[in-house]
């Protein structure tokens, strides 16, 4: 199934800069996890170390929060359209935040 | 707290509107949607703006001019000459002045006969809900995480619409949260992002109209709530893209198990919000990294002397056009890749804006084996003030 993910600004620089990117994927962890392998900068990104979504960006496919669908088991079909929002507050980038122990920017 | 009103007025509800206020408001009275009846409606409305600044340019501006009764503006802040690339309240005789004064004195200008109340004091757990709790409708026009649930939770507490709008470069979100059957903020966000943020140096600024055009929608937002009329953001998240000039919308639902706004609620006074988002002191501190430093003066000295100095500069490639001291540029997020480019038997003194990005750069350069590596304390900006003001800051 075709899907276009669109990347919200705060990720574009670990996506290449680009606003969206079509993906193949039969549900939506299907979707994320091409998106990372597409963009490995991104994976740190929307994921903890133990693989789970960050708790501060939100997933929805069309305009379900994916939270009161299946979560990442969530099926998407073609056209639909995933949308990643991560929780803004002007001043600060928290996408800029990295572990002590990890030494890449 | 310090807080000044501009005029006492009476208790009860305005009855009436003046020949100068029919006047002021016909285009509002002609419109069936508003009348008479409406206009008495924001006559008689009080909305607090938390935050002065991005936002609260517009939503202070058309609050005032639309006449909202009665403007609160809550800001500790003063005015900044970076601010008036966004902040359209201000102007640049304000600068230095206190935000919630300099706001009021441009709102009153603006609208003499609504009363502005300025709140020169930052919003923490002990006065939020004394501050809130005289007025109808609470504006959030904050820039950090803190605060935003803050203002969640205690408008939750006091049954209080909380007109949400946040922006970040090029995008914005608006939403009204804290109506009866409607979602809150932690429904949205249960938790904040993690501790530690790095200040957005290189990845911060943001296009000044961006906030212009979030807080109008906030402003609008807030309007149709007084009046009672049209759809609000209630349930809905408004998702602004300014680049692609595109909107998009998404179902915001209320979350059965939150535990501010749920059924089983289990937040029943407001917490240390900085330490919830992890966060202690005002801002989000950055970890002061302990790299071998150097002045600018002592910098300039050296050179002056003749000694072989390599300048690393860490900054983006738009920063080095606004100025730069000649160095070889290699952006902080390139360097683990691009650090073949040095050459580690070189002194290498590393700079950015401010001192924090190229202190990360010798520490990593450290790590990776540069024995000899220095930081410029400062950065650019220190450069200007000490050593050559003909270099511009930013």
């Amino acid at each position: 199934m075709a899907v276009k993910v669109i990347i919200p600004t705060p990720l574009r620089p670990y996506a290449g800069k680009q606003d969206s990117a079509e993906v193949k994927a039969g549900t939506v962890g299907e979707a994320l996890t091409n998106l990372t392998t597409q963009f490995g900068d991104l994976r740190k990104h929307l994921f903890t170390d133990d693989g789970k979504l960050r708790n501060f960006v939100n997933v929805y496919v069309n305009d379900e929060d994916i939270r009161y669908l299946a979560r990442e088991n969530t099926p998407t079909k073609d056209g639909d359209t995933i949308s990643i929002v991560p929780s803004i507050a002007g001043g600060c980038n928290h996408f800029r935040h990295f572990e002590p122990s990890e030494k890449s920017f | 707290m310090a807080t000044t009103t501009q005029t006492q007025t009476a208790a009860k509800p305005a009855a009436g509107l003046s020949k100068e206020e029919i006047l002021r408001y016909s285009r509002h009275l002609i419109m069936p949607e508003v009348g008479m009846e409406g206009q008495l409606k924001l006559k008689n409305a009080k909305v607090l703006l938390i935050g002065t600044g991005g936002l609260g340019a517009p939503l202070g501006l058309y609050l005032a001019a639309a006449g909202v009764g009665k403007l609160g503006l809550v800001d500790f802040d003063v005015v900044d000459f970076t601010n008036l690339q966004r902040q359209v309240t201000f102007g640049s005789s304000d600068v230095g002045k206190p935000k919630s004064q300099a706001a009021r004195a441009r709102l009153s200008n603006l609208n003499p006969d609504i009363q502005i109340e300025s709140f020169e004091t930052q919003l923490t757990s002990a006065n939020a809900l004394e501050l809130f709790k005289d007025f109808d409708i609470i504006v959030d026009g904050t820039d950090n995480f803190p605060t935003r649930y803050l203002v969640n939770d205690a408008c939750i507490l006091l049954g209080k619409p909380n007109v949400y709008g946040s922006i970040f470069r090029f995008e914005g979100q608006v939403t009204v949260f804290g109506m009866p059957d409607g979602p809150c903020y932690r429904c949205l966000y249960p938790e904040p992002p993690p501790p530690g943020l790095v200040p957005s140096c290189a990845e911060g600024g943001v296009l000044g109209v961006l906030p212009g055009i979030v807080g109008s929608i906030q402003a609008m937002e807030t309007i149709k709530l007084i009046l009672g009329n049209g759809e609000n953001l209630i349930g809905r998240l408004l998702l602004f893209d300014a680049l692609g000039m595109k909107f998009r919308e998404l179902k915001l639902r209320k979350n059965p198990n939150c535990p501010m706004c749920g059924t089983n609620r289990t937040i029943h006074k407001l917490i240390d919000y900085y330490e919830f988002c992890g966060v202690r002191g005002e801002e989000a501190p950055v970890p002061n990294l302990q790299v071998p430093e150097i002045t600018p003066r002592e910098l300039k000295s050296r050179l002056d002397r003749g000694d072989d100095l390599f300048i690393l500069d860490v900054r983006e490639p738009h920063e080095f056009q606004i100025c730069n001291l000649k160095g070889h540029l290699i952006p902080l997020g390139e360097l683990p890749r691009r650090v073949h480019e040095l050459d580690s038997s070189r002194e290498i003194i590393a700079h950015c804006r401010s001192g924090k990005r190229s202190a990360e750069a010798v520490d990593f350069l450290r790590k990776a084996g540069f024995r000899k590596i220095l930081n410029l304390k400062g950065g650019i900006l220190a450069w200007s003030d000490e050593v050559d003001p003909s270099v511009p800051k930013y």
